[in-house]
């Protein structure tokens, strides 16, 4: 064996071929997971690039009335001039819509911007043959103008499907026309109604859970449930909000018992208010523990000494413990809230309308949301509807970004906070 | 095992002299403001502390030494009822403070509180501004006088004031180990109290930021009883004037092994048991 030195981690020999399949294993496990982060980012990649596929690309049209023959030589009716908007609408209008658009102000009161619309909606009307996505767009060309050929009148226009325009138009049988004002307006509703039922409810029962209840076997049972709940899955909250709220409760949730309230009598209980204490009864486990968590983590030091100067257990609560842990509490419910947000299977069940156009007034109105219009648009066999169920899926997920960017601003100000401490 | 020195009030007159320090004659009178009565304190099935019998003599500074376990801290808390807060204990026997029951029925423990402050072993201010610290507690317990004065009657009481006057809107937790504990001392006598507890106040402290604190309390002791847990023998020799020391027995219980004026038991201490852990042989 000659002189070299042995110990009980092996030969020199034998320390460098272990410590090479150590690092083997090392570099194995490092592209493992390296696999897994891509697999995740493609993931949202193919999803975000299949929504804008459809927000943007080619649509035939084709107008009722082409602008060439309202006014000779120009092909969109925004390049109309003042008089040539006034007399189109004087020659084409029918006497009806007439009366409705001077009912509101006379012609002379209308700007160009709102004739424009008015021409483009009754008179011009232009109707959607057939979309093509931004691939399509892209790639298949000849293909489209072919097809635009073959049909007599039609014309191509590259569109976003997405616009301002969409977001404040209501919701019409008309894909070209429709628009998700009714169901932004619903979902703002529903998560009013839903933050007002599950927040104050969620926070009270966290603070007795964490700070009042003994240490027993009811207690632990009844923390359990609530884990519990918080992993049920939402359609029974939606069969639970049905027998609750929407049968059981009719004569309240539907404005009934204040009749002069009530805006809507044929909603018959399938409320904005049945619809967002569903949804808060959702998201109530979720708010409680997350609450909960929060108080658990400040020290007991901190009660300790406010306790020592003779506070009351709710002084203590009120003037230490809330301010300290209001931001995170916040962070969580805002999370639960995006989570309600997203929710579609509850409302369903609860009889959330699939196709309203009239703006929700209050909280016995009927509604609809973002996803409930999504998943209606969806099921749609028309190509153009869509397009604009992707263009809704864009505005639901900006609304999501937002109330998420909210709470990492919230849970920003904790880290701050604690780096004082 | 249990031999208790009950300090009799006729002994507690004259100059104590120790360790080279005179100490300040004592009153003729001297009361008792805090008497437990065979005091035992159970966590559940457990017996922390057992048959703790001790006078606390008003206006002094009254140190408890003793190994870890041996119950020190426990019996502290339950005398502004601090206990209560931990679920599944309770005690047995009396704590009488100013003659009445701490532990009968009619008695608040928040109005304890007040009365019998408290200063925790890590400095805990209240993550709010240092003026905040010392008013709150005045608020929420009705203070009606002028806070800008009570603060900085708090703060000089504390020792604190030069070093934070400019900055009293600042929040507390920018303050250093030492302040902090300090402006914990001033928040505990905002509130008036006759006792102040301390649960080794300099544990978590550096040397000065301790010596600092000791001087703090032998200028308290003029105003206030103050009772301290400490682990350190010397600090409870320089600090204070009367001395219990704890031990614990073969079931994990703890009690009362000596208690006396300060000089006497460091330097004719009665029991072996103290003789050997004041002179460090275990603890």
């Amino acid at each position: 064996m000659g002189i070299q030195h042995m110990n009980d981690f092996g030969s020199t020999k034998e320390v460098e071929s272990l410590i090479h399949s150590r690092r083997r294993t090392d570099l194995i496990w490092k592209v493992v997971f390296i696999i897994g982060t891509c697999m995740a980012i493609l993931f949202l990649v193919l999803l975000l690039s299949s929504i804008i596929n459809s927000v943007f690309g080619y649509a035939a049209l084709r107008y009722s009335v082409d602008p060439v023959e309202l006014v000779y030589g120009k092909e969109s009716v925004k390049d109309f001039t003042r008089e040539e908007l006034i007399d189109s609408m004087n020659s084409h209008l029918s006497s009806g819509i007439m009366r409705r658009v001077l009912s509101e102000k006379s012609l002379e009161e209308h700007s160009n911007k709102e004739l424009v619309s008015i021409i483009e909606e009754f008179i011009v009307e232009p109707k959607v043959l057939r979309t093509w996505t931004l691939t399509e767009s892209l790639f298949s060309r000849p293909a489209i103008e072919e097809f635009v050929q073959k049909e007599e009148g039609a014309y191509l226009s590259f569109r976003s499907w997405l616009s301002p325009q969409f977001l404040v138009t209501e919701q019409s049988s008309d894909p070209y026309k429709a628009g998700i004002r009714t169901a932004i307006l619903g979902s703002l509703w529903i998560m009013l109604i839903t933050f007002g039922f599950a927040f104050p409810i969620g926070v009270a029962a966290a603070i007795y859970l964490q700070e009042y209840a003994v240490d027993n076997r009811l207690n632990r049972i009844l923390q359990l449930n609530i884990f519990n709940l918080s992993a049920v899955p939402s359609i029974i909250y939606g069969l639970l909000g049905l027998a609750i709220f929407v049968r059981a409760m009719e004569p309240v949730t539907s404005g009934a018992v204040f009749s002069s309230l009530a805006t809507d009598g044929t909603a018959n209980g399938r409320t904005i208010l049945s619809g967002g204490l569903t949804l808060g009864l959702l998201i109530l486990p979720i708010i409680i523990i997350n609450t909960q968590e929060a108080l658990k983590a400040i020290p007991d030091s901190l009660r300790m000494s406010a306790y020592g100067v003779g506070a009351t257990k709710w002084q203590t609560i009120w003037h230490h413990l809330l301010p300290v842990s209001i931001d995170r509490i916040l962070t969580g419910t805002i999370l639960a809230l995006s989570r309600a947000l997203g929710e579609t299977a509850p409302l369903v069940v609860i009889g959330a309308s699939t196709f309203i156009a009239v703006d929700p007034s209050g909280l016995f109105s009927k509604f609809t949301t973002l996803p409930i219009q999504i998943y209606q648009w969806s099921s749609r066999p028309q190509g153009a509807y869509r397009n604009i169920a992707a263009a809704a899926i864009i505005a639901l997920l900006v609304l999501l970004m937002l109330l998420n960017g909210t709470a990492i601003y919230l849970r920003n100000r904790v880290t701050k906070k604690k780096s004082l401490e | 095992m249990n031999k208790l020195q009950r300090t009799d009030t006729s002994m507690v007159t004259g100059t104590v002299a120790y360790a080279g320090n005179t100490r300040r004659v004592m009153k003729q009178e001297q009361r008792h403001i805090i008497e437990l009565n065979d005091v035992s304190i159970h966590y559940g099935d457990f017996r922390a502390v057992k048959d703790v019998n001790l006078s606390i003599p008003e206006k002094a500074v009254t140190a408890f030494i003793g190994p870890s376990g041996c119950g020190k801290s426990t019996v502290l808390r339950s005398i502004n009822r601090m206990n209560d807060l931990i679920p599944g204990s309770w005690i047995k026997g009396t704590v009488a403070f100013n003659g009445h029951d701490l532990y009968d029925e009619e008695v608040d423990p928040v109005l304890i509180r007040r009365k019998i402050g408290m200063v925790f072993q890590k400095p805990n201010p209240f993550p709010k501004t240092i003026f905040e610290n010392i008013a709150w507690g005045a608020r929420i317990n009705g203070y009606r006088g002028n806070y800008e004065e009570l603060v900085e009657k708090s703060l000089r009481g504390a020792a604190l004031w030069d070093e934070v006057k400019d900055k009293l809107k600042e929040n507390a937790l920018r303050l250093s180990g030492g302040q902090q504990q300090r402006l914990c001392i001033a928040r505990a006598i905002a509130v008036q109290p006759e006792v102040i507890l301390m649960d080794e106040p300099a544990s978590a402290l550096d040397p000065i930021a301790t010596a600092k604190i000791e001087e703090l309390i032998s200028t308290l002791r003029n105003d206030y009883t103050i009772i301290i847990v400490t682990h350190n023998m010397s600090q409870a020799s320089r600090v204070s004037d009367y001395t219990a020391f704890y031990m614990v027995d073969d079931h994990r219980t703890g009690y009362l092994e000596e208690y006396g004026k300060t000089a006497d038991l460091f330097l004719n201490p009665k029991n072996e048991k103290t003789e050997q852990y004041i002179s460090g042989k275990f603890g």
